[in-house]
């Protein structure tokens, strides 16, 4: 079963307040993606990785073609999705994890990592214990717990982020650059809890530059150059 | 948990107010793309038109826009404080969401207000009474909904100040003796006394000192996430949009001029006032 197929996809920046400049940031887009599947999105900065992650988590609107998403109640075009029905499906199956952390102020680091994992699981210090070990295999040191994640190192949120995007075992993970700014056993740590997730079952897209994470992650690599898909590598 | 489109707790369609007295073409000559909300024809004043959304149960929906762009207006029809001139309106709660609560009486229309909606005001003195205490005021609420014993009112009123984190020793005091951000977690308190499945909330940090505005939005936050309440959130203020909402719906001149998801609004405006809007924010 395919988890996605992008098809014909495009997206122009129509920027009204620059004399309706257009921007093209992607164009002609296709691929699949089989269910539980890794695969690695590269190319230089400015090639269009993030805003094809965008849109397909809904946060930019796709100006053509089709990203067909396999949910577990059957396939749907996310492009054309109803709001309610993408917001539904970030809750329970896709999760996006950016490259910095944008969190609600004044919640705690381990609360911040607990929101999706407060949906499905009632006992809210269950979850938080859960967290907290995440945290620590991240290595996070321990005062920083209950701190609030605006005032950490950039280091430190990157593993707040990662925790909190990847803690519910989501379905279908987007994730950008997720070793970026980690020491080098952190980036094992990381990689290791995505690659048991995929165990799981659970497909991952994910940006990144860091050659030595791709090699441990991805079954395919897709490469993107202005925009446009310039390669596809099978990972051995 | 499957999607169910049938699923919506409030429904509402082609809402729209008037003042003044249209004419056919008052409609077609107001808007965004006139740049006014004012017939040319017969001066009369759209406030707001055609709107049409759908909120689900939990949801948090934003309405954004600039002063005179209609958005208090929709929510206060919806409140019944003012008559739609057209559209209709359908509450899920109230006759499994078969009756266009706009067309009822207004009995009808006090009972749904008392027991199945709240209402925050921008201003604290158009949603409570500074006559009676802080606790009376929530009592008020509790009694227009039928409840009669003392103790019990009491003890609901007590819980909702400790929630809301206003000092239970100042229960009978009048709110006209607390701050600013006192009266405004009063307010909330009162507005969700009868445990509403839907609430409003108008301009609720407007001219609150940041650290006031910052502890209203965690409690309005904390409601949101331990009780499940749809929420309907006015402002035009974009940081307060993006840390409450889901969903969003853009308003210039009267009208929708884009609705989305929050993330997207802000970060793929698709509409030119979306666009200056978002370009605007600090």
């Amino acid at each position: 079963m395919n988890i996605l197929e992008v098809n014909n996809l495009s997206k122009v920046f129509k920027l009204h307040i620059l004399n309706n400049k257009k921007l093209e940031a992607l164009a002609d887009i296709n691929f699949t993606m089989k269910e539980g599947e890794i695969i690695g999105l590269t190319g230089k900065s400015g090639s269009g990785k993030s805003s094809l992650m965008k849109c397909i988590y809904r946060t930019y609107l796709a100006s053509s073609g089709e990203i067909i998403y396999g949910s577990k109640d059957g396939y749907l075009d996310l492009v054309k999705a109803d709001d309610h029905r993408i917001i539904e499906l970030r809750k329970n199956e896709i999760n996006y994890c950016s490259q910095f952390l944008s969190v609600i102020p004044r919640v705690t680091a381990v609360d911040v990592v607990c929101e999706n994992l407060f949906r499905i699981e009632k006992d809210k210090e269950a979850a938080r214990a859960k967290a907290k070990q995440m945290l620590e295999q991240l290595a996070l040191p321990g005062e920083l717990f209950d701190a609030f994640p605006v005032t950490f190192s950039g280091g430190e949120q990157q593993r707040v982020n990662v925790a909190r995007s990847i803690i519910a075992s989501p379905r279908f993970l987007l994730i950008d650059e997720p070793t970026a700014s980690l020491d080098a056993r952190t980036k094992d740590v990381v990689i290791d809890m995505i690659l048991s997730l995929k165990r799981n079952g659970t497909s991952v897209l994910c940006i990144s530059h860091d050659e030595y994470a791709l090699d441990r992650l991805c079954d395919r690599r897709i490469d993107l150059q202005f925009g446009r898909i310039n390669e596809v590598e099978i990972v051995e | 948990m499957t999607f169910n489109q049938d699923n919506w707790l409030l429904r509402v369609r082609n809402l729209t107010k008037i003042y003044g007295e249209p004419n056919e073409r008052t409609l077609a000559q107001t808007g965004p793309e006139f740049g006014s909300n004012i017939c040319p024809e017969t001066e009369s004043i759209v406030a707001c038109a055609d709107i049409s959304f759908d909120l689900y149960p939990g949801e948090v929906l934003g309405i954004v826009g600039e002063s005179g762009s209609g958005k208090s207006t929709v929510v206060k029809m919806l409140y019944f404080d003012f008559e739609k001139t057209f559209g209709s309106a359908w509450l899920k709660p109230y006759n499994n969401g078969l009756i266009d609560i706009l067309q009822e009486s207004n009995q009808r229309k006090r009972y749904i207000r008392n027991n199945l909606m709240g209402m925050v005001y921008q201003n604290p003195r158009d949603g409570l009474n500074f006559g009676f205490s802080s606790g009376g005021n929530i009592a008020e609420k509790l009694i227009m909904a039928g409840q009669m014993n003392v103790g019990s009112i009491r003890a609901r009123a007590a819980d909702l100040l400790t929630k809301t984190e206003v000092p239970v020793q100042r229960m009978d005091h009048r709110p006209g003796t607390f701050s600013g951000g006192m009266q405004q977690r009063v307010q909330i308190s009162k507005a969700i006394a009868n445990n509403p499945p839907l609430l409003f909330l108008d301009e609720v940090t407007t001219g609150l000192d940041v650290s006031v505005q910052a502890k209203v939005l965690d409690l309005i936050r904390e409601l949101q996430t331990t009780l499940g309440i749809a929420m309907i959130v006015v402002s035009h203020d974009l940081s307060v949009i993006r840390m409450l909402t889901d969903r969003v719906m853009v308003m210039k001149n009267g009208r929708i001029v884009e609705s989305g998801l929050t993330d997207q609004i802000l970060q793929d405006p698709q509409h030119e006032y979306s666009q200056l809007l978002v370009s605007s924010l600090l």
